[in-house]
């Protein structure tokens, strides 16, 4: 493959409370992957991408995010986490969040910038929600805030996107837009997407894994039958329902 | 008010409560958005080891509780932070044993500590100028690691995942955090007292806080609310004779009362808030 690996994870193991999470992941991110990884609740999904944030120290294995340390190399990263627990009352505008992604680049005693400023201004575009930049965060509508998150991962210009169930507080409607977005982006950055949701993410994805402690991983589309019901633990016409054959390996 | 100011304890007083308000205004606010509230009890409380340290030792009771509030805010840090335990847990047991530290050297110190009250409950009548040039000085350090990091402390209040991620020191910024409350802690010891402390670190900047989505302007109404509740409850307790330290926090109290009704009832006859 000529394109360049920007995560590689080898023989990964992570305890979450000393429950183990994640057993003996391998995997290997490239510079221009669309990546979804679908997984049952509690499957480690967060825990993965946590690990490559280097969040989540792993018990066991290597992790090398852009050939660095996580700690180093995820100044490359642009992380969009599951924001359901902030607090709507906090005292920030989208503007005051966006620009937050700046913080790395700017350092300490200082204020921001003026390429700072030029940086939130085009995610904002990008993101569509320039209107809103003097809003509440915590007043916005769910698919608004999601847009602002992802602007704020953008600010840092990332070469590859985490995005941890983005779609979670999205009417199903603004769904089909948020992916279409995504596709714009996948030009410049490489793109990992994890949800719950099998159905919708198959559509966009390039590539899908599944895990469960365990990781399932072609570098492809295709998923064995058994692989997601050893995945899910149940068969695969219940968890299946509306995939795409094409995800799904003839057998 | 302007004949009580000719008199030296008033004007002290005045000055007293005016720092307590800007420290409080400012460092108040990360408490309430960092809902830090807790943490915030805790350490005024421990704080009592350092009073009764002081006493113990001879030197002046405020800054052995300069000295003890800092490690105990730190402590408690540490043991929230770190330990595989809750944190409200932690914070509960440190708390009690900060205080239970003060007891047993308030008791090991011959005779009974003659202005033991006021550290309790506070005294803005007998603050000693030395204690204000402390307060001054805390009040200025506040203002400046606030004014050099307002941007980091914002996004630590905010989301403290991210701001690890995009590469600042989330842990020793927070530390920097409890050691800023603890100053403040020490500057309203003298104010309102250890056991209403936490009232003057929540009641100005959650008032401020229902009518600003902006978090500087939030710190200045925040300052301007604990400046009028200083001023107003020391008049009021001069006039009528009262515990100063009460009269503040009941002025606060009721003021912020006074603000939740009010916009409840801007609500119900339907006056769109700005």
């Amino acid at each position: 493959m000529s394109s360049r690996e920007v995560v590689r994870l080898e023989d990964i193991w992570a305890h979450y409370d000393s429950l183990p999470v994640l057993e003996g992941i391998n995997l290997s991110i490239y510079q221009d992957d669309f990546l979804g990884i679908i997984g049952p609740n509690g499957g480690g999904k967060t825990t993965l991408l946590k690990v490559i944030l280097g969040l989540v120290k792993p018990v066991r294995g290597r992790v090398s995010v852009f050939g660095d340390t996580p700690e180093k190399g995820r100044k490359h990263i642009g992380y969009v986490s599951q924001h359901s627990l902030f607090d709507r009352n906090f005292p920030a505008n989208v503007w005051d969040v966006v620009i937050m992604g700046r913080l790395g680049k700017t350092g300490p005693f200082r204020n921001y910038s003026k390429q700072d400023r030029e940086a939130t201004l085009r995610a904002l575009e990008a993101m569509e929600i320039l209107d809103h930049k003097d809003q509440q965060i915590g007043k916005l509508s769910g698919g608004q805030q999601q847009r602002a998150f992802i602007a704020r991962a953008l600010v840092t210009e990332p070469e590859l996107l985490l995005l941890d169930e983005p779609t979670a507080s999205v009417d199903t409607p603004l769904q089909t837009d948020f992916y279409e977005l995504l596709g714009k982006l996948k030009e410049r950055m490489a793109i990992v997407l994890i949800s719950h949701d099998i159905s919708t993410i198959s559509i966009y994805v390039d590539k899908i894994a599944c895990l469960n402690r365990e990781l399932y991983y072609h570098s492809s589309k295709e998923l064995a039958a058994e692989e997601l019901e050893a995945a899910y633990q149940c068969p695969v016409e219940m968890i299946a329902h509306g995939v795409p054959h094409r995800v799904l390996k003839e057998h | 008010m302007l004949e009580a100011l000719q008199y030296e304890f008033m004007r002290n007083a005045l000055i007293a409560g005016l720092l307590a308000a800007v420290t409080c205004g400012i460092i108040g606010c990360y408490v309430i958005v960092k809902r830090m509230v807790f943490i915030s009890g805790g350490v005024s409380h421990a704080s009592f080891g350092g009073i009764g340290l002081g006493y113990f030792l001879g030197i002046t009771p405020i800054v052995g509780a300069l000295f003890f509030t800092i490690a105990a805010a730190l402590g408690m840090g540490l043991v929230t932070r770190r330990a595989k335990i809750t944190e409200d847990t932690a914070i509960g047991i440190l708390w009690a044993m900060g205080m239970a530290v003060g007891i047993i050297f308030i008791g090991l110190t011959p005779g009974y500590p003659p202005d033991l009250m006021s550290y309790l409950f506070g005294d803005i009548l007998i603050v000693p100028p030395s204690d204000i040039i402390m307060m001054l000085i805390l009040a200025i350090i506040i203002i400046l690691v606030v004014v050099l990091l307002y941007k980091e402390f914002l996004a630590l209040s905010f989301d403290e995942e991210f701001a690890t991620v995009v590469g600042i020191p989330v842990e020793r910024l927070y530390f920097l955090l409890l050691i800023l409350i603890a100053f403040t802690v020490v500057v309203l010891i003298r104010v309102v007292g250890i056991i209403l402390v936490i009232a003057l670190l929540t009641i100005p900047a959650a008032t401020a806080r229902r009518f600003t989505h902006d978090l500087k302007k939030m710190m200045l109404l925040s300052i301007l609310f604990g400046g009028f509740f200083t001023s107003a409850g020391l008049w009021l307790s001069f006039e009528l004779d009262l515990a100063s330290g009460a009269t503040i926090i009941l002025v606060s109290g009721v003021t912020f009362l006074a603000s939740l009704f009010l916009s409840r009832l801007r609500l119900m006859t339907g006056v769109g808030r700005g």
